[in-house]
């Protein structure tokens, strides 16, 4: 399985999830200091989930770094995130 | 036992109003997302203590062991965790960013 695919995965059953996109951009950081080899270093992330009504930005994104503590800890070199409550 | 180097950084974060722990220096940020928000805070004139986290093993883990993020850079006005780098850009877009640095009278240098 890909790195996007496990964080799709992941997120999915950590989250109660509207819409989720996560999109791998490591070519754009391909020779940079943390990108590694074979890519799937640099994500963004574009989630939307009821779980995030009335919690800050800080709050969503500790939400998804939680879920995703041994990525974040391994392959995950950049994440983006863009985190949404349906009503937003 | 609490990390040692979390007394440091309460130090640190109390000392400057604006601080901001980052990879490389203001001059010559190392990573693009470092980069962003020193631009951000280049844009807004204020005044801010940088960290480099690469020339300090011990501060690269233990800020995102006590902020729990586990991403730099990381922005902290008066003491408070503010973002990273996708949440700066965002609040620096709509406004907030702003009415975060006049509620706290932090003027931009004039």
């Amino acid at each position: 399985m890909s790195v996007s695919e496990i964080i799709e995965q992941k997120l999915r059953a950590g989250l109660n999830i509207t819409s989720i996109t996560v999109i791998d951009e490591s070519h754009k950081h391909a020779g940079h200091a943390g990108a590694r080899e074979g890519g799937e270093s640099h994500f963004q992330l574009a989630i939307v989930s009821p779980d995030f009504t009335g919690k800050s930005r800080v709050a969503r994104q500790r939400d998804i770094y939680r879920i995703l503590k041994e990525e974040m800890a391994g392959p995950i070199h950049a994440l983006s995130i863009d985190a949404r409550s349906p009503e937003e | 036992m609490t990390n040692p180097v979390f007394n440091r950084i309460e130090d640190d974060i109390q000392k400057s109003d604006v601080v901001l722990y980052m990879k490389g220096s203001p001059m010559f940020p190392q990573c693009g997302f470092s980069a962003t928000v020193v631009e951000v805070l280049n844009h807004f004139k204020v005044d801010f203590e940088a960290f480099d986290v690469l020339q300090d093993p011990a501060l690269r883990d233990g800020i995102k062991e006590y902020s729990e993020w586990p991403t730099i850079p990381q922005l902290y006005v008066k003491g408070e965790f503010v973002g990273g780098c996708d949440i700066i850009r965002e609040m620096a877009a709509n406004g907030e960013l702003t009415g975060l640095f006049e509620q706290n009278d932090i003027k931009p240098k004039a």
